[in-house]
């Protein structure tokens, strides 16, 4: 394989970098299969893969991803909130924030790679053994209703990711009916991965490292000056 | 017993202290010697340093410990028969004893059926293990109960055939005539160093080591109180003082079935080659014997700590496909060998 | 940041201080016997709770409960800096922290093109092998401790001795070393440590000897693992199972040579084992090799060692620019991935933590299926889990 993960930087989409085609392939594997379902696809070079399906077709990738893509392996099932979080990033937030904060609102929600509609994706992946190709797919769930289809009829081992994405995401998975919490009490209530669950425990205290920041022996300069970080020895 | 005539009562105080000590000193031994010591030598470390000189009194403070501590009755646990259990065990060390010759008249009792009523005895210990597993109401101390009775019934067999080639070749059931039998025996005509049954009888003194090491609950067979598997069995309940005397128990009855191995093949109180008065031999004895009885432990507690643990299903394999019939065949190769020569 | 919580909230947070408190709930059914281990339970290194439906001794049906030691890393990813995160994924699995520096820092470096000099990466590399080393050296010892054998474990931990020293005398942790920067290292390795290093791991290499004869050479460990547990390799494959438990089904995959993703294997002459039965005794063989794979391997990256400097140029403050990435790498347990989602922030904007442990312990309902208790344990010890690896 090509990975030159450490000289390639993310951002980096000049096109002088030749696409690996092994992913390309892989990609038109799912075109073929899934047709129109394939909303949008990202390939970073010698990085990644990344496959957005439409809402239904999310049960279909699997099968493709396990059947005619040959990346039988299942990684991982999850999801991500794309809404900001109402709360910040604590240490650089003033200790005089209203609790609780105002909610972003819905439109403040930007998608990442691949783009999407919807507040929440669920994201998985899956790869080839024997290689490191992968693939991430993402679908996206509707904001009203989040529900998606189920993963466990492709990969037994999707059952217990989507157990976790139901508690900390409150996505249901049509067709798995054992959704029951997987880390949380039964009567917890909350998704604590969606952006505006706030994480209590910083709530009750604030982060004492938020005065922990000293500057660096010799240098009075201001963050975005690189520095050579490290003694050499 | 021999200069002094002692009333009846005396005697009978005497005796009691006599199985006492004859219980806790073979116990308290092993638990320092081997469990203590041995094993920490054998895993690089030093064991217990600080109470007393090389760490010899901590026996006296885990006593003090287990005394202290609260004893816990679970809600459920059927009260008498739990606390009736660890006595049950113990009992059934202390009368396993009381066959045992330590010298030429150095014993409790001398009974024609000695080690016959020993084998007897030892598997008294059994209900009392299989009460305290169904009485503590917990599912830890069912299973190990269970399995503690169908491994303790599965290897009694071999133990005992295993006996039965040693009594073949004495010729008596009584200990004290078996450890003469020993002394004064010959090998196919050898009388050199007597006949420690030993030689003649490698095969059966494996197997009863074997059997002791089951009978012992110890690894490998220690399933009935695997610990990581189901905490530690019947005794998971027990806390205080009685854990503790089902510890005392677990270590006497060693020490008890070391005897019996000792005296079963290894000669007994008598020393090869040496010929003593019987009034030196008495005080001798029981000193010779200990020795013995150390070197059977030695080789108990050598396995325990080196291997696993077998499964429960696999251990009545053992005993059934392996055991017996190995014992069985040395039974027969005894008999036709005693008829031969 | 003060202020009043809703009484949902106030709930919701006494319900998750209260989980530990309700740890055995009735289970008693109808037919057969419910046996409830964990969690707490000495076989258990953490607090995992299996339930298991019995039929005698023989399990009829099993459940895996988990949660007993949920930190929410991904929820506390979000509000922290970078180089705090880095301290914190140390303890997901605590036995080869180094491990789990890792691949959130090559995920951070990628996403900000930064390349680590190539000592760096060496010593990465090296570290990354030591806390091989760490865990699954004790995973032997561990094994035979939960087989009944009291005496390996204590040889583990006394030869992980040296592993952990070198470890210390480099990062001034034993168990928790957060040594790893993006763009780098924090320190460089100290004089004479190379000379030690090769000693333990000689030392070591002995060890692996010793195991080998006294615990996997063993009739009764061979019978209580030969032929229990297995599982298929598409099964394996379908439950994401990685690491030794992968190729002790036979498949030949290792990321550390199938993937390049910057550290020094492909410069180093290894090899990766695998076992084709399935069993507890093939996963358990294939951590043995890989101590031992490990220890060779050490052993080249001390000689071969690169001069240079140790830091990349990096800002003091370390912003990651926005976009998504995840890199995985064949950590002791298995596979260990982050998908990092950053948005050009001090902090990332969503972690995912893929770990090992939590899809090789999701197959266990299915592989418990008619096995014995004693088999419960041998399975869950060959499977090898640390809790922090599955709770996160």
């Amino acid at each position: 394989m090509a990975d030159d993960a450490a000289t390639d930087t993310a951002v980096d989409e000049a096109p002088e970098v030749a696409t690996d085609e092994e992913r390309e392939a892989l990609l038109s594997v799912f075109s073929a299969e899934l047709g129109e379902a394939v909303v949008a696809h990202e390939i970073k070079p010698g990085l990644g893969l990344w496959i957005r399906v439409a809402t239904e077709a999310w049960p279909a990738a699997a099968e493709v991803a396990a059947k005619a893509a040959d990346c039988g392996w299942f990684d991982f099932l999850s999801a991500i909130d794309w809404l900001p979080s109402p709360y910040g990033r604590y240490e650089d937030s003033s200790l005089d924030v209203p609790f609780p904060p105002p909610m972003p609102d819905r439109s403040a929600a930007v998608p990442g790679y691949t783009g999407g509609d919807t507040r929440l994706q669920v994201l998985a992946s899956a790869a080839r053994m024997g290689t490191s190709l992968r693939v991430l797919l993402k679908a996206d769930v509707p904001d009203d209703d989040p529900v998606v289809g189920t993963w466990i009829r492709t990969f037994a081992g999707a059952a217990w990711h989507e157990r976790e994405t139901a508690e900390m995401f409150g996505i249901r998975f049509g067709g798995n009916a054992d959704l029951r919490n997987m880390y949380l009490p039964t009567e917890f209530e909350g998704h604590p991965l969606r952006k505006e669950f706030p994480l209590l425990a910083r709530v009750v205290k604030p982060w004492p490292g938020i005065v922990d920041v000293e500057p660096m022996p010799g240098g009075g300069d201001d963050e975005d000056e690189a520095t050579e970080g490290g003694e050499e020895s | 017993m021999t200069a002094v005539e002692l009333s009846y009562w005396q005697q009978t105080v005497f005796r009691v202290l006599g199985v006492l000590v004859a219980v806790i000193l073979p116990a308290g031994g092993f638990v320092y010697v081997f469990l203590f010591k041995m094993m920490s030598f054998m895993q690089s470390r030093l064991g217990p340093m600080e109470a007393g000189p090389y760490g010899s009194m901590q026996l006296l403070a885990e006593v003090g410990k287990f005394l202290q501590k609260e004893d816990i009755v679970p809600e459920k646990a059927d009260r008498r028969l739990f606390f009736l259990a660890p006595y049950i065990v113990l009992a059934s060390t202390f009368l396993l004893l009381v066959v045992m010759p330590f010298g030429p008249d150095a014993y409790f009792t001398n009974l024609d059926t000695g080690i016959f009523l020993a084998m007897g005895l030892s598997s008294i210990s059994v209900i009392g293990i299989l009460i305290a597993g169904w009485a503590s109401a917990s599912k830890y101390a069912l299973i190990g109960g269970l399995r503690a009775a169908g491994q303790l019934i599965a290897y009694e067999l071999p133990m005992v055939l295993a006996v039965v080639g040693v009594v073949i070749q004495a010729g008596t059931l009584n200990l004290q005539g078996i450890v003469t039998a020993q002394h004064s025996g010959e090998i196919f005509g050898f009388g050199g160093i007597g006949n420690p049954f030993i030689i003649t009888q490698l095969v059966g003194f494996f197997v009863f080591l074997t059997a002791t090491q089951a009978e012992l609950t110890q690894t490998p067979f220690d399933m009935p109180v695997a610990e990581s598997e189901i905490v530690t069995g019947y005794i998971t309940e027990y806390s205080g003082l009685r854990f503790l005397l089902f510890f005392i128990g677990e270590f006497a009855t060693a020490g008890a079935f070391a005897a019996i191995a000792a005296t079963l093949f290894l000669g007994g109180w008598a020393v090869p080659f040496v010929d003593l008065d019987d009034d030196i031999m008495n005080i001798a004895g029981p000193l010779v014997l200990f020795g013995k009885m150390m070197l059977v432990g030695f080789l108990i507690f050598w396995v325990r700590f080196t291997f696993p643990r077998f499964r429960e299903d696999q251990l009545q394999a053992f005993a059934w496909k392996f055991l017996i019939p190995i014992s069985l065949v040395n039974i027969l190769a005894t008999m036709v060998l005693k008829v031969a020569f | 940041m003060t202020g009043t919580l809703t009484e949902a909230q106030q709930l919701a947070y006494a319900n998750a201080q209260a989980a530990d408190g309700r740890v055995n709930v009735d289970l008693e059914t109808d037919e057969g016997m419910t046996l409830n281990m964990g969690p707490q339970h000495p076989a258990t290194h953490g607090t995992l709770r299996v339930i298991a439906k019995l039929d005698g001794e023989q399990v009829v049906s099993a459940d895996v409960m988990c949660g007993y030691m949920h930190r929410g890393y991904e929820k506390l990813c979000e509000v922290r800096s970078y180089p705090q995160i880095n301290t914190l994924v140390n303890r997901i699995d605590w036995l080869g922290s180094f491990a789990n520096e890792v691949p959130f820092i090559l995920a951070a470096e990628q996403l900000m093109g930064v390349e680590a000099p190539p000592r760096a990466m060496w010593i990465r590399t090296l570290f990354f092998e030591l806390s091989r080393i760490a865990n699954l050296s004790l995973f032997i010892g561990d094994l035979a401790l939960q087989l009944g054998a009291q005496t390996p474990a204590f040889y583990a931990f006394r030869d992980r001795e040296f592993v952990l020293n070198q470890i210390e005398s480099v990062t001034g942790g034993r168990f928790h070393p957060n040594f790893d920067r993006i763009g780098g290292l924090k320190d460089d390795l100290p004089k004479g440590w190379i000379a030690d290093t090769k000693a333990a791991m000689s030392r070591l290499r002995a060890y692996c000897d010793e195991m080998e004869d006294l615990v996997y050479g063993n009739e009764i460990f061979q019978t209580r693992t030969r032929g229990i547990g297995i599982i298929p390799a598409g099964v394996a494959q379908s439950y994401g199972l990685s690491g030794a438990n992968l190729r002790g089904s036979g498949v030949d995959w290792d990321l550390r040579r199938d993937a390049n993703i910057g550290l020094a294997y492909d410069q180093l002459d290894w090899k990766v084992w695998t076992h084709p039965d399935g069993d507890s005794f093939s996963r358990s063989w294939v951590r043995l090799q890989e101590v031992r794979e490990a220890t060779k391997m050490v052993d080249q990256l001390c000689d071969g060692m690169p001069a240079g400097p140790i830091m990349a140029k990096v800002p003091r403050i370390i912003k990651v620019p926005e976009g998504e990435a995840y890199v995985v790498t064949e950590n002791p347990l298995g596979q260990m991935g982050y998908y990092l989602v950053s948005k050009g922030d001090t902090g990332p904007f969503r972690v995912k933590i893929r770990t090992a442990s939590f899809n090789n312990i999701s197959v266990v309902p299915w592989v418990l299926r008619g096995v014995y208790v004693p088999d419960i344990i041998a399975i869950l010890a060959s499977l090898y889990f640390i809790l922090g690896d599955i709770d996160k």
